[in-house]
């Protein structure tokens, strides 16, 4: 292939991310499961690098999960998030970041059945009258909530207090970087870097002096798979392909897993501590498991962010082997303490994972 | 060309996943479900191809097209620009409109799934609500889920959110007038009558099988038979 070919492919999935002013909605795992990293997005982003980052009361889920479980028709869901939509217009904002993966698929998909479809595009307007009495309007330009991140990883980097380095041996972290299924394996375009090689996470890791791993089952799901979770009789499947993956990755040795998806992050994290008290077999060093972070967490660790502030508390997979290997000081006995320092107890001790 | 086949192209997920296969196999072997459960999407292509009603109605009432994880590996792979997660998307509505999905047991599944995750939105304005999110049946979510449930004011307090308050945050009370937003878009959309046909199935189900409410959603949660799977 020759060099001006390459470039045009690559060029084909850049993505335009403006600098400023968006419709913020957010996510039903990441809030349940990482509202930390969530806080974290906003405080880096408007208090940190003075963007206008709006957030309404009034949004809902996109229902994304109940869509891809099969529960609600294509209809509901697309007029759902024509509601979503009608609320960005209403508050005056034309940037739409959302903060899940799977929303930003659905996103994704309903903007191109609405541009190859113009009569369904006009049923979900009079869905969307006749229900909620809002205007119908779309997004100039949809991004996902790591997609702004990517953006601003210089102005992270520049401002950070830590690096992806690992202050004994001078070396650069190595991580595993995971990309959400939904992020780009529907619609390449419009991912940064496009389905084959994303570039989101990449972009951050090199940013902020890591090293980033290739290993044979890289784009392999986490093994979400919706109803395959959800139902109780089906998650075998989510199991065993979070399993194919840290197989694939353990001979590379990472430090830690970075993703983009808040179910990846989820299912990264409880999986290996399922797999430590099924096979006795844990992917880190000394009986710890490979800590797994969601793209805030780590944006908010190199820029000096409390670890117990950013939920690290939370994870399954303990993150002090990363915390130690970089520097980044933490107090161990505030790591389950409350706000003030209240007592809540902590959790009980598990013996099969550190 | 039959009616079911007539049916499948009115679902716009169909119009956009379908174009022509050249049965390659592609989609078969970067599959997450192909590796686990007894499933081949590209027989599943191959079958609604043939637009043979009887082989589509066949495949409509089996396990088979429960088994796929939607995470869409299969599209970008595609060398015809195919989607069969897409074509199991319309596959699945189309076997719950005709009834058909409960002839299956991963398809009877549906009951929990509607129940649990329509019923969320509903009453919560989300899919997933911690409050709903048990240890009890999310194990795997280890002893730090176990704290976090007992403490959930205390521990989201710690971690920023605005659980069940007013105003914006994470896991904030959306307001009344939204959930009755989206209240009136299931009705105007399909998803309240498909919640009620989904349930009234399910509940003249456990009536058969002389099972209570209770009763017949947890043999739906956990029922599994050995063979779906590969190994």
């Amino acid at each position: 292939m020759i060099y001006e070919g390459k470039k045009k492919i690559w060029s084909d999935y850049q993505k335009d991310i403006p600098d400023d002013h968006y419709f913020y909605v957010r996510s039903c795992i990441r809030q349940t499961f990482f509202p930390a990293s969530e806080a974290a997005f906003l405080e880096i982003t408007r208090n940190r690098l003075g963007k206008d980052v709006f957030e309404t009361e009034h949004h809902t889920t996109c229902g994304g999960i109940a869509y891809h479980c099969d529960t609600i028709p294509q209809e509901t869901s697309m007029t759902i998030i024509a509601r979503q939509f009608a609320l960005m217009h209403k508050y005056g904002y034309e940037n739409f970041v959302c903060s899940c993966v799977t929303s930003f698929g659905l996103y994704c998909e309903t903007l191109e059945a609405w541009r190859e479809f113009p009569e369904l595009k006009e049923k979900i307007a009079e869905n969307l009258l006749k229900s909620c009495g809002l205007e119908f309007a779309v997004p100039k330009v949809l991004i996902h909530s790591s997609d702004l991140i990517y953006k601003y990883r210089n102005p992270i980097a520049a401002l950070a207090k830590f690096k992806l380095v690992n202050k004994k041996t001078g070396k650069p972290l190595r991580v595993v970087e995971h990309i959400g299924c939904h992020y780009s394996k529907m619609f390449p375009s419009k991912g940064v870097g496009g389905a084959e090689y994303p570039y989101v996470l990449i972009g951050m890791i090199e940013a902020w002096g890591g090293e980033i791993i290739d290993y044979p089952e890289r784009r392999h799901c986490c093994g979400f798979g919706f109803r395959q979770y959800f139902v109780q009789a089906n998650r075998g499947y989510s199991l065993a392909n979070t399993n194919k993956k840290f197989e694939s990755m353990e001979p590379y040795n990472p430090d830690m897993i970075i993703t983009n998806c808040p179910g990846c992050s989820y299912f990264m994290d409880k999986w290996q501590y399922v797999i430590a008290e099924m096979n006795h077999k844990t992917y880190g060093e000394d009986g710890h498991g490979i800590p797994v972070f969601t793209y805030e967490e780590v944006a908010g660790l190199v820029m000096g962010y409390d670890p117990w502030d950013l939920g690290l508390q939370t994870h399954l997979v303990g993150p002090e082997p990363v915390l130690d290997k970089i520097g980044i000081p933490y107090d161990s006995d505030a790591k389950y303490k409350g706000v003030n320092g209240k007592n809540i107890g902590k959790p009980e001790e598990v013996d099969c994972i550190k | 060309m039959g009616k079911l086949y007539e049916r499948l192209k009115l679902d716009y997920r169909f119009r956009e996943g379908f174009n022509s296969c050249i049965n390659c196999g592609t989609c078969t072997a970067i599959c997450p479900a192909a590796e686990f459960y007894k499933y081949d999407p590209r027989l599943i292509v191959n079958t609604v191809q043939s637009q043979d009603d009887d082989e589509i109605e066949k495949l409509l009432k089996s396990d088979t097209i429960w088994y796929c994880g939607e995470c869409m590996s299969c599209m970008t792979r595609c060398p015809r620009k195919n989607a069969p997660g897409l074509i199991v998307m319309a596959l699945r509505n189309l076997s719950i409109e005709m009834g058909y999905y409960m002839e299956s047991e991963k398809g009877r599944q549906q009951y929990v799934l509607t129940k649990d995750l329509c019923g969320s939105i509903l009453k919560y304005g989300y899919c997933v609500y911690p409050r709903t999110f048990k240890y009890e049946t999310h194990k795997e979510a280890g002893k730090v889920w176990k704290w976090e449930e007992e403490h959930l004011d205390d521990v989201y307090e710690r971690l920023h959110a605005n659980l069940d308050k007013n105003g914006p945050g994470a896991i904030r009370k959306i307001p009344k007038e939204d959930l009755d937003d989206v209240k009136r878009i299931f009705d105007v959309s399909g998803g309240t009558s498909r919640m009620q046909q989904v349930e009234e199935d399910g509940l003249e189900k456990a009536g058969e099988l002389g099972l209570t409410e209770e009763e017949y959603s947890e043999k739906v949660n956990t029922e599994c038979k050995i063979d779906h799977f590969n190994h």
